[in-house]
């Protein structure tokens, strides 16, 4: 491909809730979601956004998808912005960006038929005319993820979780979208019913050439079907790098204890785990400096002063620890 | 417990007694009834003075106007099914009359109150700037009890059906505008419903096709406890000769007449006192089931 330049690039993307309160409804305070943070996406890739919940993961899909208004930063996609786009120009650009939720019952309207919740963005894009294109494009839907066309007829509730997220992915697909946010997609999934689901989303990617930003907080899910990794921590990305990398030798202690969370099939293997302790920090309030310093086995004085900012430590490794070194760094003493 | 025998071979499987007892083979309407007695008590009941309001002409035996001195507070019999009250007019034949303006009066209450307070509540629900404002004026409507605010607002105007209905409108619609918003509120975060603004949905059709089909239930059950408390709250002003006028017989007015005499002829207060109680209760019986029948979590059952 000539076109190097990535499909969605976001830098610097902020998002904080403002709190509303007291008696005239002034903002008291403001939430942190997202503080913050930059990635890219190339075509046909897929990359995951990881952390706890209310690390910000799900609110960076929403500010992309503009469901969110952001506070501050960029998202380009294909080079031009989006963020500031109005309202009335936006059509073009939900064509290209779709979205597949994380709860498969309420991400259908209960009151309509799977052929009108599909209909609806083919029509809104005026990709088809006339009811029986429409139907037959909705029939190619169902093929494409697996479903009998004859169910068109009938109504969500007819139909089993693993099945309405799959009419949710066909939603996604309809408009020919080149970026599908997964929010947490196969997460309220049972174990059977998400492998079926992730080789579905893969075998679309390979079909459709989709780029895929898969948000979760399941490392074991993601492993299967990313190429890249961003893990985040309290509105902010910690580390980002390849797969591969990510498993054999992440660099932060927050990914590590992730890591260790994963749940391994075999009862008898030795685990060395790493055991966080306390909650996520408030995203109303963040601790000052390393945002992680108060949970981290590692932290030492200058994680509590001095932010630590996200470098570039290998080939397309990023990570945000005053441990972890870039190459040519003097090597600094740990303490505790 | 072991599958398998001492030898080593499979043992064919018990067959278990089938204790869970048989569901009774119902047809779809005996199935319906048993599972919903309140909708068709309620709405039998309702059915019925439907009826009665709408072929009261044919059913009563007097003119419901007519004045008859001669043979006034007459005890029922024969002639007279309910008696007569003090002017000698036929009982039985007023309160027939009354059907027709109570249940007037409930459904154009129901009706019109869903009508004003789902456009407001739409618009508070999905417009932030709005929905300060006028939730604010739902709040001072609904602080004054709702028949002190129809007294008022019948102490403007002239009596007549037509007031009656606009003013206990006025007071019963806050609360279906506050249902609506709320149920607004909490659909607009839905997922199907980002999913829709990401899917290039243009507002006015979200409303249209996602948020009101879902809002109906609610708005349904609540605007049959309107329809009952209408009907309560237009007795309460005929009572009070702030309601219909004392020409047009309402339940309210009959009753109010036969205030005066109810230590002495009871069965004036008594039968306008009985339909009303069995019309309120119907139209509540009625909401009840509808709030169960229609509750997302049972409806799988429907």
């Amino acid at each position: 491909m000539s076109d190097t330049r990535p499909l969605l690039e976001v830098s610097n993307l902020k998002k904080h809730f403002p709190i509303h309160g007291g008696l005239l409804g002034q903002v008291t305070a403001k939430v942190y979601a997202v503080d913050g943070i930059s990635f890219d996406i190339a075509r046909g890739e897929t990359l995951s956004l990881v952390g706890e919940s209310g690390c910000g993961k799900s609110t960076v899909g929403k500010a992309i998808l503009r469901l969110y208004d952001i506070t501050d930063g960029e998202v380009k996609l294909d080079g031009a912005r989006i963020d500031n786009m109005p309202a009335s120009k936006l059509r073009p650009i939900r064509q290209r960006i779709q979205v597949v939720f994380q709860d498969p019952f309420s991400s259908l309207n209960p009151r309509m038929k799977v052929r009108d919740i599909l209909a609806e963005p083919l029509i809104n894009f005026g990709i088809v005319h006339g009811r029986q294109e429409l139907t037959k494009r909705v029939e190619e839907l169902m093929d494409k993820v697996r479903l009998p066309r004859d169910s068109i007829w009938r109504y969500p509730h007819e139909f089993s979780g693993g099945q309405r997220q799959r009419i949710g992915i066909a939603r996604a697909l309809a408009p020919g979208s080149d970026l599908i946010i997964c929010d947490e997609a196969v997460s309220a999934l049972d174990v059977s019913v998400k492998a079926q689901i992730i080789n579905l989303l893969v075998d679309l990617q390979d079909e459709l050439g989709l780029a895929l930003l898969f948000i979760s907080h399941d490392l074991a899910t993601v492993e299967h079907l990313t190429h890249r990794v961003a893990v985040m921590y309290l509105g902010k990305i910690v580390e980002l790098t390849d797969r591969r990398t990510l498993f054999s030798k992440s660099h932060h202690p927050y990914t590590r204890a992730l890591l260790s969370a994963v749940p391994v099939p075999d009862p008898t293997a030795p685990r060395n785990r790493v055991i966080l302790t306390g909650d996520v920090p408030s995203p109303i309030n963040p601790p000052n400096g390393c945002r992680f310093h108060t949970r981290c086995p590692l932290a030492f004085d200058k994680c509590r002063t001095e932010e630590p900012i996200l470098r570039t430590v290998g080939t397309g490794h990023q990570s945000a620890c005053h441990l972890t070194h870039a190459p040519g760094d003097q090597v600094m003493p740990v303490a505790s | 417990m072991s599958a398998t025998s001492s030898s080593g071979e499979y043992l064919a499987a018990p067959v278990l007694p089938n204790v869970l007892p048989t569901p009774k083979e119902r047809g779809k309407i005996m199935g319906f009834i048993h599972r919903h007695p309140t909708i068709v008590i309620g709405g039998t009941l309702v059915a019925i003075m439907v009826l009665i309001a709408v072929f009261a002409p044919l059913l009563w035996t007097k003119d419901p106007t007519a004045l008859a001195p001669a043979r006034r507070t007459r005890e029922p019999s024969d002639l007279y099914w309910f008696g007569t009250d003090m002017l000698g007019r036929d009982v039985y034949s007023r309160v027939l009359y009354g059907a027709r303006v109570s249940l007037l009066v409930g459904f154009s209450v129901a009706t019109l109150a869903a009508i004003i307070g789902t456009t407001l509540g739409l618009i508070a629900g999905f417009t932030r700037s709005v929905d300060a404002i006028v939730m604010r004026v739902m709040d001072g409507l609904m602080s004054i009890p709702p028949i002190l605010l129809a007294i008022a607002l019948m102490a403007l105007t002239r009596a007549s059906v037509k007031n009656v209905i606009i003013a206990i409108s006025i007071a019963e619609f806050p609360r279906v505008c506050r249902l609506v918003r709320g149920v607004v509120l909490s659909l607009r975060e839905q997922p199907y419903v980002e999913a829709a603004i990401a899917s290039g949905t243009k507002v006015p059709v979200i409303i249209w096709k996602h948020i009101l089909p879902n809002t109906l239930a609610p708005l349904m059950v609540q605007a049959t406890f309107i329809c009952a408390s209408a009907m309560i709250t237009e007795a309460t002003l005929s009572f009070i000769g702030a309601g219909t006028p004392p020409i047009i017989p309402s339940w309210g007015n009959i009753m109010a007449e036969g205030r005066a005499l109810w230590q002495v002829k009871p069965y004036i207060v008594f039968f306008p006192a009985i339909f009303l109680s069995i019309t309120v209760l119907a139209v509540n019986l009625l909401g009840d089931g509808l709030r169960d029948a229609l509750d997302p979590r049972l409806a799988k059952r429907l």
